[in-house]
């Protein structure tokens, strides 16, 4: 069968699952260089101490074993601290101090793998336990041990960041006539994909070149990182390549630079020889970037009759010992400013003050678009405790409030101009299949025997493809990303791009792209990323920006491509250019749909035959510099079953209504939206990691950070409407974080709803069982 | 200290001088060469490693490779026979029942392992039968669509044929 070109809108059957079905993915630990050497890291067993002094000679006295790497040998080559992306700096191996359980003390060097655990049980670290510091609120106490004794400012405030007419807002609420106010925190949770991070440095000390193979989400700004920080070494950029094989789930948490990384880098350089570092999956949990950790005080002002008025948000935001979450550079609290989310606020005011605790750095790696699923999951409760004390239908509260379609693109008053949305069709969609009347009625007719329904809904709106150079830059990288196209003589085409997939199917979506606008079947289409010495330069794939940015990139790129075959079939036609008519896959005389040249034939005199005063070849480049954001939105509703003897929650059904804009590929976006939607099911029951007043980490396995298996997640039911974005190229908005960004607030309002009549104005999620039976206990309902 | 393992692996006889403490997982992406076996976590909770031990799933991270002395182990690799997809492969493509592809070996030597068992399962005894295995990107849906996938295909398929004619 001839290949086709499918297009946008396809269910086209991936590409890469050829090799992943047969076990022949490339992942970072498949890979074995001749006479390479493994390293493997001390870490430290308390939060908070000094170090005295570290003893080798055990650990060097294994045969293999070949180096103990210390933060004072990295320090004679100015790396033992390194910059983060905001503003900090974080340490690589500690000279003097650690603070936080599980971080970096030293790293060993062995011929082997095991030889290097072997290492690293032998080395002795003589430590002096230093007060511990866990609640960001006790940091801020004027008496608090100042953490971070390396800063001038001598106290554990990182900074203050406030957004939102204080005034107007102040005002709103002197005028409401009704209030509410709620403490809600967000924990601490990690993205835990099944691959751990880990890398291959290759020195080649001849070439002075550096070969980085490395589990990132980011290779080119990975590229720029490491000669900014090493140049002094003499890495230059020219003479490193940084190559990102195939990805076991990124989800944020393979984006930020690693201690290991970067020893694994020095280790490299000083010994010749390539050096691999594969961390396990309780160094992973316990040292990788966290997510949220946001303990917020959120108030809405609002009319009696439900109209809302002024939204307040002041948040404390636990950074761990160093800032280093990989927000844009002016972001420090990423976009947490859209927490007006789908509703018309006339004012709102939200602060934020980001403090320092001995815990891991991080904050914003869970599968969104930087603090999108603290904004969102904040004001979705405070929607429902309001339409709650006001003694409204939740859903009718929301119809109510929502911005309406013709406001679009609308202004938000903390400065977000929304593109396009139609909120009331999605809720709508979502009550409809849900059959929300009946569950209505089911519910009320149940509390009457005492048994425990609730019902949630979460209409959010998310912010995604960063971002327009004007405003969202990474260490000064401008958020653009990049595209280039190049057909080959027979019509094949090699594509490359800025981005990496991690599993979001990116060889068969821009494929599609390119099919889409060239008519080139997607067979004849190979997708390529994460080589910087082949792709164009771009910031990478997270926060849901790889169809925003650089599937616009793929679209313009392609257009260009149009542009030129259009001048060759001008040619090969003997009309005039204007003459032509484009329908995918070919152009053909107006008039005349006989006299026509396939793609393919253009192509062909592109190398062949090409008119003169025009360059042969047919190749293009797009560098897409997005003129705005986009804004994905839906609407999730939530059944769930509350158990009362154990407190378990049960999900009985959950209907998620998802507006992405044009769909690439149906399957795919259905795909991504079932993993978000697993990922806001596990931190609304089941993730969490805390820690104790010692600072050890409770969470920091996976016998006790609780992934969703099969069994608690239920069979997702989806549906979707289509507002297309009226700024990006193909209409489409990006999806990959819509679900996990929207889900955890329906589940939280559902067990809230089951509750409420009882007096349970909120529960802090993870909702355990035993929070559940907690509160049923303390108003008298179980025992 | 070197002890000689001499195993079946995907019908190859194999054997290697090892380390008594060498892990299995570990004798077949290193020793062996077998690297669609992977290793997702150090608790036996992920299961990305699981391969079939004498036909039943094993999570190879947590078994010393000379357990495995004189048994038959089957890897992902072996799924596929003269170029042949098995089903299950077949039923993940299909239903787009992998994302990143980190889980999906492991996932899919359990779910082989469940269909031999049980060819006609229900949803609730696929769930069930995968929960030993985290998967953090599909939410389940399709990987249960999978492996209903494949249950139909090897029951429409001669007995004997493995599902592959």
């Amino acid at each position: 069968m001839a290949s086709v070109a499918h297009g946008m809108g396809h269910s086209v059957k991936r590409k890469e699952d050829a090799r992943f079905i047969r076990g022949q993915g490339h992942y970072i630990d498949d890979i074995k260089l001749p006479g390479m050497l493994y390293l493997d890291i001390v870490r430290s067993p308390y939060a908070h101490a000094k170090i005295k002094a570290i003893h080798a000679e055990k650990a060097l006295a294994i045969p293999g074993v070949l180096a103990v790497v210390t933060g004072k040998d990295l320090e004679k080559y100015g790396l033992a601290w390194m910059p983060t992306l905001m503003s900090d700096k974080q340490m690589v191996l500690p000279i003097d101090t650690v603070l936080y359980q599980s971080q970096e003390v030293a790293a060993v060097l062995a011929t082997e793998r095991y030889l290097a655990a072997d290492g690293v049980a032998a080395v002795e670290v003589e430590y002096e336990p230093l007060p511990v510091v866990v609640d960001p609120k006790k940091a801020l106490q004027p008496n608090a041990p100042v953490l971070r004794q390396d800063r001038e400012q001598k106290n554990n405030h990182i900074w203050h960041w406030e957004v939102g007419d204080k005034a107007k807002t102040e005002k709103a609420f002197r005028e409401a006539e009704v209030k509410v106010s709620q403490d809600i925190y967000i924990p601490r949770i990690h993205v835990a994909s099944i691959e751990t991070c880990g890398c291959i440095a290759q020195w080649n000390p001849v070439e002075s070149h550096l070969t980085l193979y490395m589990t990132t989400q980011a290779p080119h700004a990975i590229r720029t990182v490491v000669a900014l920080v090493a140049g002094h070494l003499g890495l230059a950029e020219h003479k490193i390549r940084v190559i990102s094989p195939d990805i076991g789930g990124g989800f944020g948490g393979k984006v930020p630079v690693y201690p290991g990384y970067v020893v694994a880098v020095a280790a490299s350089v000083l010994t010749g020889a390539p050096v691999k570092w594969i961390e396990d999956r309780m160094e992973n949990i316990q040292a990788d970037s966290f997510a949220r950790d946001y303990h917020i005080t959120a108030e809405v002002a609002a009319k009696k009759d439900g109209t809302v008025t002024a939204l307040r948000a002041k948040t404390i935001a636990d950074h761990g010992a160093f800032d280093a979450a990989a927000n844009p550079s002016k972001f420090p609290a990423g976009l947490f400013s859209i927490c007006t989310g789908s509703y018309d606020f006339k004012s709102a005011f939200a602060e934020v003050d980001g403090v320092y605790t001995n815990k891991p750095p991080g904050g914003i790696a869970y599968r969104c678009s930087f603090r999108v699923t603290e904004a969102s999951y904040m004001i979705e409760r405070m929607a429902d405790i309001l339409a709650h004390d006001l003694g409204m239908d939740p859903a009718e509260f929301r119809m109510k409030n929502f911005i309406r379609p013709e406001a679009f693109p609308y202004t938000s008053p903390l400065g977000w101009t929304y593109d396009s949305g139609n909120y009331q069709a999605a809720l709508k969609k979502a009550m409809e299949r849900i059959g929300y009347a009946a569950l209505r009625k089911e519910q009320a007719e149940k509390r009457k025997r005492g048994e425990l329904m609730g019902i949630g809904i979460s209409s959010f709106t998310e912010i995604v493809g960063a971002g327009p150079s004007h405003t969202f830059d990474i260490l000064g990288l401008k958020m653009f990303d990049s595209a280039e196209i190049r057909v080959h003589p027979t019509g094949k085409v090699v594509a490359r791009f800025g981005t990496k997939s991690q599993g979001q199917g990116h060889e068969t979506t821009y494929a599609q792209i390119i099919a889409h606008e060239l008519g080139i079947p997607e067979d004849d289409i190979a997708v390529e990323e994460g080589d910087t010495d082949t792709a164009p330069y771009g910031l990478g794939t997270y926060a849901s920006r790889s169809t925003p940015v650089a599937g616009a990139a793929g679209a313009m790129a392609a257009r260009k491509i149009r542009d030129k075959a259009r001048k060759i079939a001008a040619h090969l036609l003997e009309a005039s250019e204007s003459d032509l008519e484009w329908e995918r896959g070919k152009f053909f005389v107006k008039g005349s749909p006989n006299r026509a040249k396939t793609i393919q034939e253009i192509a062909f005199a592109a190398y062949t035959n090409h008119p003169q005063g025009l360059e042969a070849g047919l190749e293009a480049v797009s560098y897409y510099d997005p003129p705005n954001l986009t804004f994905p939105f839906g609407s999730y509703i939530c059944v769930v079953d509350l158990d009362k003897g154990t407190g378990v929650v049960k999900v009985r059904r959950f209907v998620a209504v998802d507006d992405c804009g044009n769909i690439i590929n149906p399957m795919i976006v259905e795909g991504q939206i079932h993993g978000g939607l697993t990922m806001g099911l596990a931190p609304a029951l089941y993730e969490e990691i805390t820690y104790d007043d010692d600072g050890n980490i409770r969470g920091g396995s996976f016998m006790d950070y609780l992934l969703p298996t099969a069994m608690e997640t239920p069979r997702w039911e989806l549906d979707k409407t289509v507002t297309p974005s009226p700024h990006h190229p193909l209409g489409a908005k990006g999806v990959g974080e819509s679900a996990t960004v929207g889900a955890p607030a329906a589940i939280a309002n559902a067990v809230v709803d089951a509750l409420w009549h009882l007096g349970v104005r909120h529960i802090d999620i993870p909702i355990t069982p035993w929070k559940v039976w907690k509160a049923l206990r303390d108003r008298g309902v179980t025992e | 200290m070197a002890s000689r393992v001499a195993v079946t692996v995907n019908g190859a006889a194999k054997t290697a001088d090892v380390e008594p403490r060498l892990l299995l997982v570990h004798l077949l992406r290193e020793v062996l060469g077998l690297t669609g076996t992977h290793i997702g976590c150090d608790t036996s909770n992920c299961g990305a490693c699981t391969v079939l031990l004498d036909g039943r799933p094993v999570k190879s991270c947590t078994m010393f490779a000379v357990q495995a002395d004189g048994r038959e182990v089957m890897t992902v690799e072996g799924l596929a026979k003269d170029g042949q997809l098995h089903p299950i492969q077949e039923g993940f493509h299909e239903k787009h029942g992998l994302q990143c592809g980190f889980c999906t070996p492991g996932m899919m030597m359990t779910a082989t392992a469940l269909l031999q068992r049980n060819p006609n399962p229900t949803e609730d005894e696929i769930r069930w039968g995968i929960s030993g295995n985290l998967c953090r990107c599909t939410g389940y849906v399709n990987i249960v669509e999978a492996v209903k996938y494949a249950a139909e295909k090897l029951r429409s398929t001669p007995a004997g044929a493995g599902g592959r004619s």
